[in-house]
């Protein structure tokens, strides 16, 4: 019996919660530019969520770009290749901004981006080609988390994915990558959905994307109508409201599809697989050209920049050239935050690299980033009320501070996914992030400092 | 780089609403009743509520130095505490009862339990049942309205259309609208009420959930006991405990539908009183019972995290 063919959503379902942000998407006209070839760059060995990579490469080694540095014989890793060509400096420890120390591969750079002979296109036969290319592309979810694609896109036996949902929401104010992905890439986000939908089998592409990008969704919705028509059945545009955090997957699931996905579970078992733009785009230009994940378009903004931009940077690129790319920073920058200003990570030194699932860089100047003083929570319920999944970020704060695992765990702190709208709301300026953080280490660790 | 950067967890922006905003449009959406207590009341009942506000501003100043904590003076949690107790109050009362009722909401409701969002019960409602125990005849003389054209404020009273209502008599429903009857300061007047009601929705300093619940509650009441619906929501503390004293954040559930039970729990407790009990009104009762019962409120509405139910569908 031939299944029904799923319908294209309208409308979005409702989504409970979340914040209204200032958008500051002051970069979201600007063309993205190259950035001229650094003089090194450093290539941390985990730059995914998953097993890290051991270096595959010794000082002094000659590389080219695309050439493989880093590889894990876990399935669950992701590839780290050359961004640049020249001459491996050393490998060394270093701690990630997230506090995950590991190796790390320091590339001299010759100035040539000379391409390595070993890329070419992929040979795509089969289902399992296409998985096999995806994994040595060495892409990671490119909207921030950094999830490995091959194992995302890998559908267990017994499931079935009716549903690609392709995040364009970028919800997080300042960050237009995604949006100028939408622009400038066109052509190759839709070709990487048909790929996609061929070789997983999928019936229908939702491409979700907030109403504050009205170029982005008028040239996606053109270049759907010039597909053919079997196809322009299948892939639609989905308008929705801009409201943080639409970008989260969960909430993003429920609003295109209106399903919700389980505690605990991940989008695959609701049938839905939801992909960054970004993610789209590169699976595409990956096949046709054989060129790894090796570059990445990142937003530099913020009140410290003195010209903010769309930058392409090669991956491994120390935060600095990047900043003096655009002109330095025009005021003294107190707070350098690796991605959007609602998850971001507030860095320690502008030495780091951009890694691959950066997607920002925001500098803020003082009046930016001033020190709030915490005070005592009134239960306004504005923490309650905002939660997009319904938590109750004051209740967790008290189980927290009397360490109640039993309250903990029915409170459902560890479906928290930190997107800081409790916090953001918070009239009393709590850290309610931390402490949602701290309740998860109660769970797993007992609170416990973990070594590394 | 030189400098020093900023490292805090995310998120890095934050909304610009401090507790003092909200507390600050608080005291702007009692701006009405307020000005209508003087108009209705006079001058005297501008002295009483700056008497109640200066002492509490004061009261908590000095026990939170006594107790050598930051000073939280400027969150002006203590000026609302100081107006709605005023407005809590019969014209007449005298100013040192009315200062030691400021002096009992503040130390011993609010600041020996923590402070601002640890109380346990709303402070202002407390330390009006405290003087209504302590000066029972003081606390329920009331001044006729606009007594001040005619004479003194002991020898013009008159009696509260509950009261007078309980003997058979009834006020109109425009004295009650207006406010032009005998009460508590700041509850005779429903249209600066409503107003104030309002500005805080908009301003979404509150959320009409409670409001609307609780004197939903005593109008369907009013409706299966044969009272007058009107009469019975416009008549005593009701709108005045509805809109400001039962949405108060801390002593009332965080739940969306613990905030439902509570306002509902009040709205039955405050029928009762009025149609079975000896008082004439049962506002600030019903309100004291139903904070202490927050407690187990919220325990019993606790919401369903996203994707709760689904997962116990599966499992």
């Amino acid at each position: 019996m031939e299944k029904p063919v799923l319908s294209l959503p309208k409308k979005p379902f409702r989504t409970r919660g979340g914040a209204k942000l200032r958008h500051n998407k002051n970069t979201s006209d600007f063309h993205s530019v190259m950035l001229p070839c650094p003089q090194k760059v450093i290539l941390p060995m985990v730059q995914h969520i998953g097993m890290p990579c051991r270096p595959v490469v010794k000082a002094g080694m000659k590389v080219c770009v695309g050439n493989i540095v880093g590889a894990s014989e876990s399935l669950f890793s992701a590839p780290v290749h050359a961004s640049v060509s020249g001459i491996v400096k050393g490998i060394t420890r270093m701690q990630l901004p997230n506090g995950y120390v590991c190796d790390a591969v320091i590339i001299e750079s010759d100035g040539e981006m000379k391409l390595s002979a070993a890329v070419k296109p992929p040979v795509i036969d089969s289902p399992q080609d296409f998985l096999d290319a995806v994994s040595a592309s060495g892409l990671v979810g490119l909207g921030g988390a950094g999830f490995p694609t091959h194992v995302k896109i890998n559908v267990p036996d017994g499931k079935r994915v009716d549903t690609l949902i392709v995040n364009c929401a970028e919800c997080e104010p300042y960050i237009t990558t995604d949006n100028r992905e939408a622009i400038e890439n066109t052509d190759n986000v839709i070709n990487g959905i048909i790929l996609i939908m061929r070789m997983l089998k999928i019936d229908r592409t939702i491409i979700g994307i907030e109403d504050n990008k009205p170029e982005a969704i008028r040239i996606l919705k053109k270049a759907i109508s010039g597909c053919n028509e079997a196809e322009a059945k299948r892939i639609c545009v989905l308008t929705l409201k801009a409201r943080y955090p639409q970008g989260a997957e969960k909430v993003i699931v429920k609003a295109a599809t209106g399903r919700v996905v389980p505690m605990g579970k991940l989008p695959i078992d609701t049938g839905c697989i939801v992909m960054n733009i970004t993610s789209v785009g590169f699976v595409s230009s990956y096949v046709k050209t054989g060129i790894p994940l090796v570059s990445k378009r990142i937003t530099v903004d913020g009140s410290a920049v003195s010209e903010p931009k769309n930058v392409i940077v090669p991956i491994g690129t120390p935060i600095k050239d990047v900043i003096n790319f655009c002109g330095g920073y025009k005021e003294q920058c107190l707070k350098l935050i690796s991605g959007g200003p609602m998850m971001g990570i507030a860095l320690e030194s502008d030495e780091f690299p951009i890694l691959k699932q950066n997607n920002a860089i925001l500098a803020f100047n003082e009046k930016d980033a001033p020190l709030h003083r915490t005070t005592d929570c009134i239960r306004c319920g504005r923490c309650v009320d905002s939660c997009p999944f319904g938590l109750m970020p004051a209740a967790i704060e008290r189980a927290v501070r009397l360490r109640n695992k039993d309250m903990l765990k029915k409170l459902g702190v560890t479906d928290c996914m930190e997107c800081g709208t409790c916090a953001y709301n918070c009239p009393a300026h709590r850290p309610l992030v931390q402490i949602m953080n701290q309740g998860k280490q109660i769970l797993t660790h007992n609170g416990k400092k973990q070594g590394v | 780089m030189e400098e020093k950067l900023i490292i805090s967890p995310s998120p890095h922006i934050l909304t610009k609403t401090a507790t003092t905003h909200i507390m600050l449009d608080v005291i702007i959406a009692l701006m009405p009743a307020v000005i209508a207590a003087v108009v209705i009341f006079g001058f005297r009942a501008f002295v009483i509520i700056a008497d109640t506000v200066c002492v509490s501003v004061l009261a908590e100043y000095i026990s939170r130095k006594v107790m050598k904590r930051e000073n939280t003076v400027t969150d002006l949690s203590a000026v609302v505490t100081g107006i709605l107790l005023a407005l809590n109050l019969p014209v007449g009362i005298n100013p040192l009862y009315a200062a030691f009722g400021a002096i009992a909401a503040i130390v011993a409701v609010k600041q020996m339990f923590g402070g601002i969002g640890n109380n346990f019960v709303n402070p202002a409602l407390t330390a009006r049942i405290i003087l209504l125990s302590s000066f029972p005849s003081e606390m329920t003389t009331w001044a006729a309205p606009f007594w001040y054209k005619t004479g003194s404020v002991d020898a013009v009273t008159c009696a509260t259309p509950l009261a007078l209502h309980n003997s058979g008599e009834t006020a109109s429903l425009r004295d009650l609208f207006f406010g032009t009857t005998g009460g508590c300061m700041g509850e005779t007047c429903a249209l600066a009420i409503i107003i104030g009601f309002v500005y805080l929705v908009v301003r979404r300093v509150i959320t009409p959930v409670i409001p609307l619940t609780y004197i939903g509650t005593v109008a369907l009441m009013s409706l299966l006991f044969g009272q007058d619906i009107l009469f019975e929501v416009l008549s005593g503390g009701l709108l005045l405990g509805a809109v400001f004293m039962a949405t108060d954040y801390t002593t009332s559930p965080i739940t969306r539908k613990g905030r439902v039970v509570f306002a509902a729990g009040c709205g039955v407790l405050t029928f009762l009183i009025r149609q079975f009990g000896s008082l004439p009104e049962g506002v600030s009762f019903s309100i004291l019972i139903m904070n202490i019962l927050v407690p187990l409120i919220e325990r019993a509405t606790l919401p369903h995290p996203f994707g709760e139910r689904e997962s116990r569908k599966n499992a």
